[in-house]
């Protein structure tokens, strides 16, 4: 049993969070969100809380995987996961995605170049989606648009978009973005 | 949200015993629907017992030739998984075509069979529910049941299950497996669910403290002949107005045996039996696949917005079945 928990009756516990590197150490009560911990707790506002109920990813952040596992780092909806789900795991933020030195991640700078936004509200879960699903396509993931699902995925137009649907922008700037990502999947390896 | 406790039991039997000795506590996994429901004030649990780290998480080949998914494995990873794909496309297809990238990457295989219904009378708290507060009304007959159901419903619910991948494993004959606190069994899946009836509240037969560890889907060679269709308002990320779900084998331009199932019409993942009978032994074509559409659908009892369905589900299955009649496939 993680420490902290002694009982059922206890409502909070302690635990470690791992974000972008860092441990750290709170007491939360078992009603935070990692969106939450993350925002209100420990400052890291690039995470955004959109809808709180998993529909449209403007929470998504990144968390570890198992070793080994394939396409890990995995995408989730943290205001769907309670921050003590999360505990001792690997988390990424779009604060995290950049180089120490600064340097934008790909994605980061994709957006950029083709104007991926607008209000820039869904854009951090947006490019800790398509950071994720780049890994998913890599590994070989079908998804519902692949013609067939043994066959090699190839990130055209329509499978870019199936694979991004959990990430909303009202704005409308979709065009951009999957042009942003587009280019990104073209440079890969 | 009510405050509650937390805790991660080293083994299935600690869990059992957590949620068994009191009435408050709940299972969790995923957590994407129950998270979910107690933002909304639907669920209030007072224990949470965390489950994601003891329930098996590997997907096996069992001793009879099919697989063994571990109650923990998460959606994306079964969809994911090789022997998945190739053996059965029915059930990669839906749970693909189900929730985003996000959702089946915290969704778990056994919370998944386990979701409440999306009916948005059950949703809201503020409005009459029979399956949220037994007795309370139904509103959904003369109000908003455009996507509820047509088949299986009851004048107290007509509440649909929301699940994709539970109508491909109806298809597969999965079985569940399932410990309490009397020991472990297993059930067909179809043996999982229960109609409304006067008791919309009871979905399951699942007992306090039961908790799913395992579905396993039996060896069916022509299971790599199957196909998921999912019908609805948006291409991605939407729950469906009408899925189909179907394995043939046909030998000769005759339908030697046929599976089928549909999802979003029904309480539960409905298995078209009643169309499966009609098509076994008959000649593969559009005529006879719309008359096992008709058996089936001849049970329905439709709403008034909803009726549509009936045609929906009668053009998705001739259409599938179409299309599953005239795949080559080496060996069959």
């Amino acid at each position: 049993m993680m420490a902290g928990v002694t009982t059922p009756d206890d409502t909070s516990s302690e635990l470690t969070l791992v974000v972008n590197g860092t441990a750290h150490r709170l007491r939360l009560d078992h009603r935070t969100t990692l969106l939450d911990a993350l925002r209100e707790h420990l400052g890291l506002t690039g995470t955004k809380k959109g809808c709180d109920h998993g529909q449209c990813g403007a929470c998504t952040v990144l968390i570890g995987g198992p070793a080994g596992g394939v396409a890990s780092p995995r995408r989730v909806n943290s205001c769907l996961l309670l921050a003590v789900m999360a505990r001792e795991a690997e988390i990424t933020t779009i604060e995290g995605l950049a180089a120490p030195d600064g340097e934008l991640h790909p994605l980061q700078a994709a957006f950029v170049e083709h104007d991926a936004l607008q209000c820039g509200y869904c854009t951090p879960g947006q490019i800790c989606s398509a950071t994720a699903m780049l890994g998913e396509a890599a590994a070989g993931w079908p998804s519902a648009a692949s013609a067939s699902v043994t066959g090699p995925v190839v990130l055209d137009a329509a499978e870019i978009r199936e694979r991004m649907s959990g990430n909303l922008c009202r704005c409308g700037a979709y065009v951009n973005i999957l042009a942003a990502i587009t280019d990104v999947a073209r440079a890969a390896p | 949200m009510r405050p509650f406790g937390y805790l991660t039991p080293g083994d299935p039997a600690g869990a059992i015993a957590a949620v068994t000795g009191r009435p408050g506590a709940t299972f969790l996994a995923g957590g994407t629907n129950l998270v979910d429901l107690m933002k909304l004030g639907v669920a209030a649990p007072d224990l949470l017992v965390d489950v994601a780290g003891l329930l098996p998480d590997r997907i096996e080949p069992t001793a009879a030739g099919g697989l063994r998914i571990g109650a923990g494995v998460r959606n994306s990873d079964l969809a994911a998984d090789p022997r998945v794909r190739a053996g059965y496309p029915a059930l990669a297809r839906a749970v693909l075509t189900g929730a985003s990238g996000q959702l089946r990457n915290m969704a778990t295989v056994g919370g998944n069979l386990l979701q409440r219904t999306r009916c948005l009378y059950f949703q809201d708290v503020t409005k009459p529910c029979n399956k949220r507060d037994p007795g309370s009304g139904c509103p959904a007959r003369t109000g908003d049941h455009r996507n509820l159901a047509i088949l299986g419903g009851s004048p107290h619910c007509v509440a649909t299950h929301p699940s994709d991948m539970a109508v491909a494993l109806a298809v597969l004959d999965a079985v569940v497996h399932v410990e309490g606190a009397a020991g472990p069994r297993m059930m067909p899946l179809g043996g999982l669910y229960r109609l409304p009836g006067d008791r919309p509240d009871r979905e399951t037969t699942l007992e306090r403290g039961d908790l799913i560890t395992a579905v396993e889907i039996p060896p069916l060679a022509y299971a790599g002949n199957s196909a998921y269709r999912k019908v609805r308002d948006r291409t991605s990320y939407a729950f469906a107005v009408v899925s189909v779900a179907a394995a043939l084998d046909v030998a000769d331009g005759v339908v030697r045996d046929a599976r089928l199932a549909l999802g979003a019409v029904a309480p539960v993942p409905w298995r078209a039996r009643a169309a499966e009978r009609v098509l076994a032994g008959r000649p593969a074509t559009a005529e006879w696949f719309g008359r096992a559409a008709d058996a089936e659908l001849a049970m329905a009892s439709p709403l008034p917005d909803n009726t549509f369905k009936l045609t929906l589900v009668r053009n998705v299955v001739v259409q599938m079945l179409g299309e599953l009649a005239g795949t080559e496939r080496a060996g069959s």
